[in-house]
């Protein structure tokens, strides 16, 4: 097996590979997450100390800031399976994107819910026209509009390269999240993480939000693999190697 | 520290609880349904096989 050779990548490209792979790799994914959520918990609830301005509330960071940096993550990560999709059309990354999309809406929804949430003790609101927010809910309405468009034309090629180009234009509105804060003036505060300056914030809160991210991100692809794999069924459940593996089961 | 006082999040609780209740309950909603979806595919793929072979 050399992973530097184009027919391993030829050869996982295809479905009837992709799904026994994708089929072991969910149990570990699914381990990862479930381990990491029971000692991000740990971490965010036993070991990080109480906030000295906001009390208990601020808990509710660990999991509004990965369930927002997922959000964007898998549109990212939804983004590259669509552009590869359009350029080399390979059906796998059609569908790997069209399996990412429910769960990047599922974080974004998240994200919004648990920062509403937040909002209320700590703003005095539960909602604000103010930048960050209203990019945030451009980027739910933007997953709503790829899942819709790829349901709505029958045709799955078609559907695939007309909701790869919505995505990708829409990806321009990554980048609009992430620096609205500092773009505009904004109820929501600047990043506490930033790739250049050490996190302004303490040690076991950082630790219990990073575990929380690792989580979320192998829950992600835990449940991607899920989907892809019954989409995957349904597409080819009339050729003989899903037959004889179903047969094989039973 | 005894577990009621972790949990404690004083009036904070429906804020914290609201979050956290609903992002659980979100997420094993959505594996559910993928294992559900499962289940009745492969129902259905081998139901229609055995319909061929009669």
């Amino acid at each position: 097996m050399n992973i530097f050779s184009k027919a391993f990548w030829l050869q996982l490209s295809s479905p009837k590979t992709f799904y026994p792979v994708a089929g072991k790799m969910i149990p570990w994914f699914m381990g990862t997450a479930i381990v990491s959520i029971l000692v991000g918990l740990y971490y965010g609830f036993v070991v990080a100390p109480e906030d000295y301005q906001q009390g208990d509330s601020y808990r509710i960071m660990f999991i509004h800031v990965p369930a927002a940096w997922m959000a964007m993550w898998i549109y990212i990560i939804m983004c590259a399976y669509a552009a590869i999709g359009l350029i080399w059309r390979t059906r796998l990354s059609n569908m790997m994107a069209g399996a990412l999309a429910p769960t990047g809406a599922l974080f974004t929804f998240l994200a919004l819910w648990t920062g509403a949430l937040w909002g209320k003790p700590t703003w005095g609101a539960y909602w604000v026209w103010d930048a960050r927010l209203t990019s945030f809910l451009i980027l739910l309405f933007l997953y709503f509009g790829f899942i819709s468009l790829r349901a709505a034309i029958d045709d799955p090629q078609r559907a695939s390269r007309a909701s790869a180009l919505l995505a990708l234009v829409g990806v321009i509105n990554v980048p609009i999240i992430y620096f609205s804060v500092k773009w505009w003036n904004t109820l929501h505060q600047g990043a506490s993480i930033t790739l250049d300056k050490a996190p302004t914030m303490a040690t076991t809160m950082f630790t219990a939000m990073m575990i929380m991210t690792v989580a979320f991100f192998a829950y992600t692809f835990a449940v991607a693999f899920m989907r892809v794999r019954n989409e995957i069924l349904e597409n080819e459940k009339n050729s003989a190697w899903v037959g004889e593996m179903l047969g094989r089961e039973k | 520290m005894n577990l009621a006082e972790i949990l404690d999040m004083g009036k904070y609780a429906f804020y914290v609880w609201g979050s956290y209740g609903v992002v659980a309950l979100f997420m094993l909603i959505e594996v559910v349904l993928l294992i559900t979806k499962k289940r009745s595919l492969v129902k259905s793929i081998t139901r229609l096989a055995r319909l061929n072979r009669e």
